[in-house]
């Protein structure tokens, strides 16, 4: 049991999918401007993820190779259309605020990545922690980086005003970069290095080294 | 005499790469994932349409508020929502006996009974066929019309445009323009929906002189009262705007109703 729970807590930060496997970026860019488009963002991710390698580990035994990626690519998406009409249902404002990204979840390497690599030779149980485990790390850094641009781009936390911004009479200049894409490349950037520099291990090789090399003579 | 069951574990056991398996796990695979997502959307429907209704009301709302001085004509009154009343198309006149609020257009334009086709050379906005009977709202003040609300509804680049056209008492001016449904392509056909974009409607003319509906999106710098400028990057979704207009104003239309309105008065 012990081990199994290795399958969850991994992809934390170890082997997380967005800093160690450079996944899923593009809607990291897209859904973190505020704290609350990134929370839902990180939880219907996680919720397509799991549900997905479950089913797909399920049936892994029947899926022809010849067709693996299409059957995979539709369970997904249905797993994704039906989280979409959920959240039209439920979380209306919020499903307008995150318009397209919801339904791109289908094309986040993430999600096929997961379900080639782990899902179609694993059973159900350890392909839904490790599903679990890499929706919770991506949702970890969408978090963070959600946190830090809403924080620090308008000076509010999922709508509530900590920092008072200047021209409410207060003495905080929202930064208009950490509003914009760019600012969740410099974030995401800095979180890879730290990381890196903490865990070394998982600092790629370089794959080319220069050597000196005698001057001809 | 085939046993169900022996035949559903014989087709489990055949190998992965044979061609019965794959298209059987392909089709099973589909027909569960359609089933799922048809359920899903069967049941979640009633709740998203409430959603999107209380979005409506609450663009209509925001639509009085950009009207100036609408407010408080209608504080003054002591009414905080316009006047609604049901509309034959045909005739222009006033239909008495149905609930104007729990009518329902959309369903109306849909049934053949209640719907009529529109000619091929009339149908600028591509709809196929119109409701019959059209919802309208009033402003009015002792028995004078202060402003009039049409719903309109037309086809953009990849889907349907509803908006709702207020016009002053003089039934030919744009009081505001708002459009309360789309699903263009977000950032182009999209920005149809921004306050920036319907704020360039207040004061166009939607006829000349000889009051032919002439009222048009066009590419570029609008240079008289009956063009308004169009979106770059989305002239379809501007051209369905201006059509959807042009059909909706025109005699198959509202056009009976305005022109009895001209005539005749409330």
């Amino acid at each position: 049991m012990a081990s199994k729970l290795t399958y969850l807590t991994a992809p934390l930060i170890d082997k997380n999918p967005i800093t160690l496997q450079i996944l899923g970026i593009c809607s990291a860019l897209a859904v973190t401007t505020s704290l609350s488009t990134a929370l839902v963002m990180a939880a219907a991710l996680t919720a397509v993820l799991c549900l997905s390698s479950v089913v797909i580990s399920l049936i892994r035994h029947h899926i022809p190779g010849v067709i693996r990626l299409i059957v995979q690519i539709v369970i997904i998406a249905s797993m994704v259309v039906v989280i979409d009409e959920v959240l039209q249902a439920y979380a209306f404002g919020i499903s307008r605020q995150l318009s397209v990204f919801v339904g791109l979840i289908v094309t986040n390497c993430l999600v096929m990545g997961r379900a080639e690599a782990f899902a179609m030779r694993n059973p159900a149980w350890p392909s839904f922690l490790d599903a679990l485990g890499n929706g919770l790390g991506y949702s970890l850094i969408l978090v963070l980086v959600g946190v830090i641009r809403e924080l620090f781009g308008t000076g509010t936390l999922l709508g509530y005003t900590l920092l008072v911004p200047k021209s409410e009479g207060g003495w905080f200049e929202p930064l208009g970069l950490m509003q914009l894409a760019p600012s969740a490349f410099f974030i995401i950037g800095a979180l890879i290095w730290g990381i890196r520099a903490r865990w070394s291990a998982q600092a790629e090789k370089p794959k080319l080294v220069l050597v000196d090399v005698e001057a001809p003579r | 005499m085939l046993n169900p069951l022996s035949a559903w574990s014989g087709f489990l056991a055949r190998p992965n790469d044979d061609r019965i398996k794959v298209f059987g796990v392909a089709i099973l695979v589909a027909f569960f994932s359609a089933v799922l997502v048809s359920t899903a959307s069967v049941v979640l429907k009633p709740m998203q349409d409430a959603h999107l209704e209380a979005e409506r009301a609450e663009r209509m709302a925001r639509m009085i508020d950009t009207l100036p001085g609408l407010r408080s004509i209608m504080e003054e009154m002591g009414i905080d929502a316009l006047q609604s009343r049901l509309v034959d198309l045909e005739t222009g006149a006033f239909v008495e006996g149905i609930d104007p609020t729990s009518y329902d257009i959309q369903a109306a334009a849909t049934d053949p009974e209640r719907s009529v086709a529109i000619p091929d050379e009339l149908d600028v906005a591509r709809l196929g066929g119109r409701a019959r009977l059209a919802p309208i709202y009033l402003l009015e003040r002792d028995e004078e019309l202060l402003l009039v609300v049409l719903p309109v509804v037309g086809s953009g680049y990849q889907s349907t445009l509803r908006a709702m056209l207020a016009l002053e008492a003089d039934l030919k001016t744009v009081a505001a323009l708002t459009i309360t449904e789309q699903g263009e392509t977000p950032g182009l056909g999209a920005r149809v929906e921004t306050p920036e974009w319907q704020a360039l409607w207040p004061g166009k003319q939607i006829a000349d002189e000889s009051g032919e509906i002439v009222i048009s999106v066009v590419r570029g710098q609008a240079t008289s009262p009956y063009e308004v400028d169009g979106i770059s990057g989305a002239t379809v979704t501007s051209n369905g705007v201006g059509n959807m207009l042009r059909y909706w104003l025109g005699p198959h239309g509202f056009g009976s109703f305005l022109e009895r309105l001209r005539e005749e008065g409330l």
